[in-house]
């Protein structure tokens, strides 16, 4: 029998008040993430794998935001049904978050130990002069090179992928049982960028937490995830094994998607293969499948329903049209 | 016997140099951040050389010197057999005409309160050339060419996307049809789809004008889809450069292998089974830079006299060069 899931999102929708209108960022998107596991949340901007992230810790700001609908089952508790006070335990002790700029997050007037201590002792009393050891401990796990001195250094004297791993030293403070990075390395350079992923997926498998990536980077999620989920204009297109969505992708998004970047291993000076037309506008989304204006495939229908998701093998689902006949 | 072909931009031992000042009332000069410092390459007509680095190794300075929108502080540019290096602004008018900038952000370098079509008359407008009957011509003629339609001419900056308005860029750029391009990341704020289609059009460009191209990109491997020759930067100079397949096939400087090991291959299995070289640390300060060669603080194979001796780029056949000791011709 598989593992129950840890995470469980089911129809989660959350919209934004904006001068255009009510304008829905996420849009009824279910997906599970198991023990362990690292999930991909692959999507290019607008299409709301940000928004998804920051939903399930509720930090929507509210307004203009509003998560308008689902359930975010967290160890089988809807996390959409807690107090903010019940939220706040959560936050920071059982499900962590990393964002993508590790400068803004942090606070550029405390030293870098006392912000990795904050979560002990914010959660459980944990007596500062003891969180702080702790920060020590967590700062070398992390591999800041003389940790020990490190811990009382300030925000600006640390490079960005030093950052980076203070962030990471941050969000473990509580072992937490779900990890969610958010673009974590799109601010670093690539030779940092490689690093960090590697840590954060070496501290994953020591700790056995999920990790949910956020990335609009193909070639980091086929080094890292083991599941991935594909979002567009809102929705989730395809969802599977990352096995299934590199070899055998399904929905003429994904494929079109997987075309068009750049790899190292292409035949040089070859032609990429460009997705037509512009990213959907969130506002003034078609009434149907949002990727029909830009689809190969297109046909009738797709300009007047929304496809469902459906498996087109096991465990993998893809939300088209073409998968009906 | 056939003469040798005349470079359209030399490049020899470029230096940009930034003081650093410090005290509040005698301001005092207390060090130099090396932004670029000694770097020499050439660029034939027609052809396009990727310029590659991360995050402070003066690819983006180059540029700017280049143009002249940086004062370089040592060195030589040479553009269509003429020494740009100390021209003033009046002379660099016309040489400005030949040479032309596409920047990263298609968002902070359009201006908000022109309409496109006066976005791309404006460098004919600067140069007069034509009357404004052709010049109006010219531009929807552009238009056409970037993909754009010509009813997006009287529209402004905000009605478009990320994509659309870095075609605008390209499209400003060729207004006065320049010999030589210099595109500063220009994919790398846009989405992925959307990169392939501005990749794809710049060469179509390419392949049509003939236009020499410098492609300053921090992604080897969009780099590889558009360039003839690439050069890899790292703290302020070349460490390696070669024609691309070359490049790809036999790297020889250990940056140029750890860089070509940190780009993630999107395939699952191929990423399983590929060996993998991780360098340490991150890039240093370029004010202060490590002696001998400026790599060798995160070198994997680092010797010894690495920390006291700098490489020199030594040519080692076939267009390649590379500043290594462990490579000396």
């Amino acid at each position: 029998m598989p593992p129950s899931p840890l995470l469980q999102v089911r129809d989660l929708t959350t919209e934004f008040r904006t001068e255009r209108g009510t304008v829905r960022a996420v849009n009824g998107v279910s997906f599970d993430v198991f023990p362990g596991e690292t999930l991909a949340i692959v999507g290019e901007s607008g299409s709301g794998k940000s928004v998804t992230a920051l939903s399930v810790l509720r930090l929507i700001p509210t307004p203009p935001g509003r998560i308008a609908g689902g359930e975010v089952l967290f160890d089988g508790q809807n996390l959409l049904n807690l107090t903010e006070h019940q939220m706040q335990r959560v936050r920071g002790n059982s499900i962590a978050m990393i964002f993508q700029e590790p400068m803004s997050s942090l606070n550029p007037s405390l030293p870098i130990g006392m912000q990795i201590a904050e979560p002990l002792n914010v959660h459980h009393n944990t007596p500062w002069a003891k969180a702080i050891d702790a920060a020590k401990t967590l700062l070398s796990r992390v591999r800041v090179p003389d940790a020990a001195r490190r811990v009382d250094a300030w925000p600006h004297q640390f490079s960005g992928g030093m950052r980076q791993r203070a962030m990471i030293a941050m969000a473990l403070a509580n072992a937490p049982r779900l990890l969610i990075a958010d673009e974590p390395t799109t601010a670093l350079d690539v030779t940092v960028q490689a690093q960090i992923l590697d840590l954060l997926k070496e501290v994953t498998r020591e700790t056995g937490s999920s990790l949910i990536l956020i990335t609009h980077d193909l070639g980091v999620v086929a080094r890292y995830a083991d599941r991935v989920a594909v979002m567009y204009g809102g929705r989730l297109v395809e969802s599977g094994t990352a096995t299934d969505i590199y070899e055998r992708p399904s929905h003429p998004y994904t494929i079109g998607l997987m075309a068009s970047v750049p790899r190292l291993d292409s035949a040089a000076g070859s032609r990429l293969t460009a997705i037509d037309g512009q990213p959907p506008d969130l506002a003034a989304l078609p009434p149907g499948c949002a990727f029909a204006p830009r689809c190969r495939n297109v046909h009738a229908r797709c300009g007047e329903a929304v496809p469902v998701l459906r498996e087109v093998a096991p465990n993998h689902l893809s939300a088209c049209f073409l998968h009906d006949t | 016997m056939t003469p040798e072909p005349v470079p359209l931009l030399r490049v020899e031992n470029l230096q940009v140099h930034f003081p650093v000042y410090s005290g509040v009332i005698a301001q005092k000069e207390v060090g130099r951040v090396r932004a670029v410092d000694g770097v020499s390459f050439s660029v034939m007509p027609g052809e396009t050389l990727g310029l590659v680095g991360e995050s402070g190794c003066g690819k983006s300075t180059t540029g700017l010197a280049l143009l002249r929108m940086l004062e370089p502080t040592g060195g030589q540019i040479v553009f269509e057999g003429t020494d740009i290096t100390r021209f003033d602004r009046k002379q660099m008018l016309p040489i400005r005409r030949r040479m032309q900038m596409v920047y990263q952000d298609p968002f902070g370098s359009l201006n908000p309160r022109m309409t496109v079509a006066d976005i791309v008359g404006e460098p004919l407008d600067v140069h007069r050339i034509g009357d404004s009957g052709a010049r109006r011509a010219k531009v929807l003629d552009l238009l056409s060419t970037v993909g754009l339609t010509k009813e997006m001419a009287g529209r402004y900056p905000h009605e478009f996307s990320g994509g659309q308005r870095q075609r605008i860029a390209i499209a400003r750029a060729l207004a006065v049809e320049p010999a030589l391009l210099i595109c500063d990341e220009p994919v790398s704020a846009l989405d992925v789809s959307i990169q392939a289609q501005v990749v794809n059009l710049l060469q179509d460009l390419q392949a049509r004008m003939g236009i020499g191209t410098i492609f300053i990109a921090h992604d080897l491997a969009v780099v590889r889809h558009i360039s003839d020759r690439i050069a890899v930067m790292y703290l302020g100079q070349i460490v390696e450069i070669a024609k691309r397949e070359t490049l790809y096939a036999r790297p020889l400087h250990p940056y140029t292998q750890a860089l070509l090991s940190a780009i993630p291959i999107p395939s699952p299995a191929i990423e399983a089974a590929r060996p993998r070289q991780i360098v340490t640390g991150e890039v240093p300060s370029a004010l202060n830079p490590p002696s001998g060669c400026r790599f060798h603080t995160r070198c994997p194979v680092a010797m010894a006299r690495c920390k006291t001796e700098i490489p020199a780029l030594t040519a080692l056949g076939d267009g390649q060069a590379v500043s290594c000791h462990l490579h000396p011709g």
